[in-house]
């Protein structure tokens, strides 16, 4: 930890970087212990025939999964994408391209399961599976945070990301397993939370919380914890409970509750919205984990479930749980379709925060102060999976109007960042898709270099000390790379921390 | 495994230097393991570092950033009742940093 972390210089004109081939090939997270792995159902470390069962894996993904055989046909190499990874522009590696990061695996795919390739797999860039490769495959596809921001620049729309985790998926089968994303998943069947927080330090904590509250307006704001008959259901991801700046976006949605008058609780048992089953392209796991939420709000009796600050919690709740749990429509198993009988389907189901927020706001529920903001001076940083892989409200592009007509109707200040680099073009924070880890610290750092440079601007250009941001991974990565940078850790927070700040509780007049 | 090794015994740690036995944890192997941070441990930095293990012995887990600057706040003086004072005493994050030379486990998550 003291070693020199040191900030790549922004580049004075931001075009495609020199190429430093090699540059991260060094650099990979720990690899999950045998604990870790057989607690989730994978083989405890890597199995003496890898090769075949991986390739047989991959056959099986290649089935179930059509786009994934349509994304590695598709690819003519154009070239579009190779500069748009954050990734890539931090530690010009060559291979942190994204097309030539999917070719990692495209060679392979082409040397067992098309004709050319077996036949002549040097004419067409075919490789055999070997221990050098796959160890690239677990250095590089760990250097993607599956953002899909390339994708956003393919002709084709192959989207990179899944790839990115069918590789995961595959090396987790043979037993060669990141540890960060591995042990989390663990803790999430065990405890209930990516943190591994228990039930009573998790309902002492929101204690704590309806005492501070109480301290600061006087007034009894509750946090209530596995509340039977409450009407909604939040799920928010654990470091809401536990880091700063998250917890001061817990606050606000408790106040927002408050002002609103809706009655709502925690679950001890869904104390997670993160599903890291998706970050290491599982579908059993994000399965389980998603299924945890069902059981919440069955047992509960919630007629409304709402998801907190977390960018792919919501790309899974948006965009998977239908099918996964039937929150929202689509399966059809008895408890799903015992759940669709008890949630009230005046309301979208799930609900972002950010969509109830807005929408109160909008009905004059809530009021809020913008002067109580004055001293903030704020952009919004789009999170990639909210962006890129889900949407909010009735209209096309409401993921990104939402959250910022929130943050206008709660602050006086506000300005974007350069064009091109928010919205569905948005760059990536640097730290998604399991890659939040402190042995992956260099990656993150450069990683955020492109974002940095555009924070950069509006600081300078319109004195911008506030940036907003409503994903969990988000708040921490700049936490820890802001100062990295020369800014200031505590210029990060969530929307709803704005919201909170400015609020009008009690008396509405 | 890995390994530190403080006045003649050896004790097992993850990759990061985390300790893996919670038993295994004293005042020695604390002050190890702050060298091997480069932090020099005060009065101040004792507070932090037996107040996790307090809390810790009842939880099963860290406290919150909050739970804990609140805690120190009360029980050692307002003026230490703040992140920023924690991050002064445990540059890397008072979470982790802290929770390391506790001996605890370290927290996962998007913390």
């Amino acid at each position: 930890m003291s070693a020199e972390i040191t900030a790549p210089p922004y580049r004075t004109i931001p075009i495609i970087p020199a190429l430093k081939p090699g540059a991260m090939a060094e650099i990979r997270p720990f690899v999950a212990g045998e604990k870790i792995q057989e607690a989730i159902g994978f083989p405890g470390k890597l199995v003496t025939d890898w090769h075949d069962r991986a390739i047989a894996r991959m056959g099986e993904l290649l089935t179930q999964y059509r786009s994934l055989k349509v994304f590695l046909d598709a690819c003519v190499h154009c070239g579009a994408c190779s500069d748009k990874c954050h990734y890539f522009i931090g530690t010009q590696d060559p291979k942190n391209m994204p097309v030539a990061r999917q070719d990692l695996m495209r060679s392979v795919y082409r040397r067992y399961f098309t004709l050319p390739g077996k036949l002549f797999p040097k004419l067409v860039g075919a490789r055999d599976l070997t221990r050098e490769v796959l160890d690239e495959w677990y250095t590089y596809f760990y250097q993607c945070s599956e953002c899909r921001r390339c994708s956003v620049f393919c002709p084709y729309g192959i989207d990179t990301a899944e790839i990115t985790m069918a590789a995961r998926e595959i090396l987790d089968s043979v037993g060669y397993g990141q540890k960060y994303s591995n042990e989390i998943i663990g803790k999430v069947h065990k405890i209930g939370n990516n943190l591994g927080l228990p039930g009573p330090a998790l309902a002492d904590t929101l204690e704590g919380l309806e005492e501070d509250v109480k301290d600061a307006c006087g007034l009894d704001v509750r946090f209530p914890l596995d509340v039977k008959g409450a009407e909604v259901l939040l799920v928010t991801p654990s470091a809401d409970f536990f880091a700063e700046p998250h917890i001061d976006s817990l606050i606000g949605y408790a106040k927002v509750f408050h002002a609103a008058g809706i009655s709502w609780t925690l679950s001890s048992k869904a104390s997670e919205a993160g599903n890291f089953g998706m970050f290491i392209g599982n579908y059993e796991q994000m399965r389980k984990i998603a299924m945890r939420v069902r059981e919440a709000a069955l047992e509960l009796g919630a007629r409304r479930i709402v998801v907190g600050e977390c960018g792919h919690a919501w790309r899974v709740a948006y965009s998977f749980w239908n099918t996964l749990t039937g929150i929202g429509g689509g399966a059809n198993d008895p408890f799903a379709l015992q759940l669709q009988k008890q949630l009230d389907h005046r309301h979208k189901q799930p609900t972002h925060i950010c969509e109830l927020t807005w929408s109160l706001i909008e009905r004059g529920a809530i009021t809020l102060d913008k002067e109580a903001n004055d001293k903030h001076i704020i952009t919004f940083h789009d999170s990639c999976n909210v962006a890129r892989g889900s949407r909010m409200g009735d209209i096309p592009g409401g993921q990104f109007e939402i959250p910022r007509n929130i943050i206008k109707a709660s602050a006086n200040h506000f300005f974007e960042m350069l064009d091109g680099t928010t919205h569905e073009k948005t760059f990536c924070c640097g730290g998604g898709g399991g890659l939040l880890t402190d042995d992956l610290l260099d990656l993150r750092i450069k990683g955020s270099l492109p974002r940095m440079e555009v924070l950069q601007k509006v600081v300078d250009n319109h004195g911008v000390n506030f940036m907003a941001t409503i994903c969990a991974i988000c708040k921490a990565q700049f936490t820890k790379v802001l100062p990295v940078y020369g800014f200031d850790r505590r210029m990060v927070g969530g929307v709803h921390q704005l919201v909170s700040n400015a609020i009008r509780l009690g008396d509405k007049s | 495994m890995a390994s530190i090794e403080v006045s003649g015994k050896s004790y097992e740690t993850d990759e990061e230097g985390y300790l893996i036995n919670l038993a295994d944890w004293n005042t020695d192997v604390a002050n190890f393991i702050a060298q091997q941070e480069s932090l020099n441990m005060t009065d101040n930095h004792w507070e932090v570092v037996n107040f996790l293990r307090e809390y810790y012995e009842e939880y099963q887990i860290a406290p919150a950033v909050r739970v804990l600057t609140k805690a120190i706040g009360k029980k050692f003086g307002p003026d230490k009742g703040n992140s920023q004072y924690l991050y002064e005493l445990f540059p890397y994050g008072p979470g982790k940093q802290a929770c390391k030379i506790a001996g605890l486990p370290k927290p996962t998550g998007c913390i």
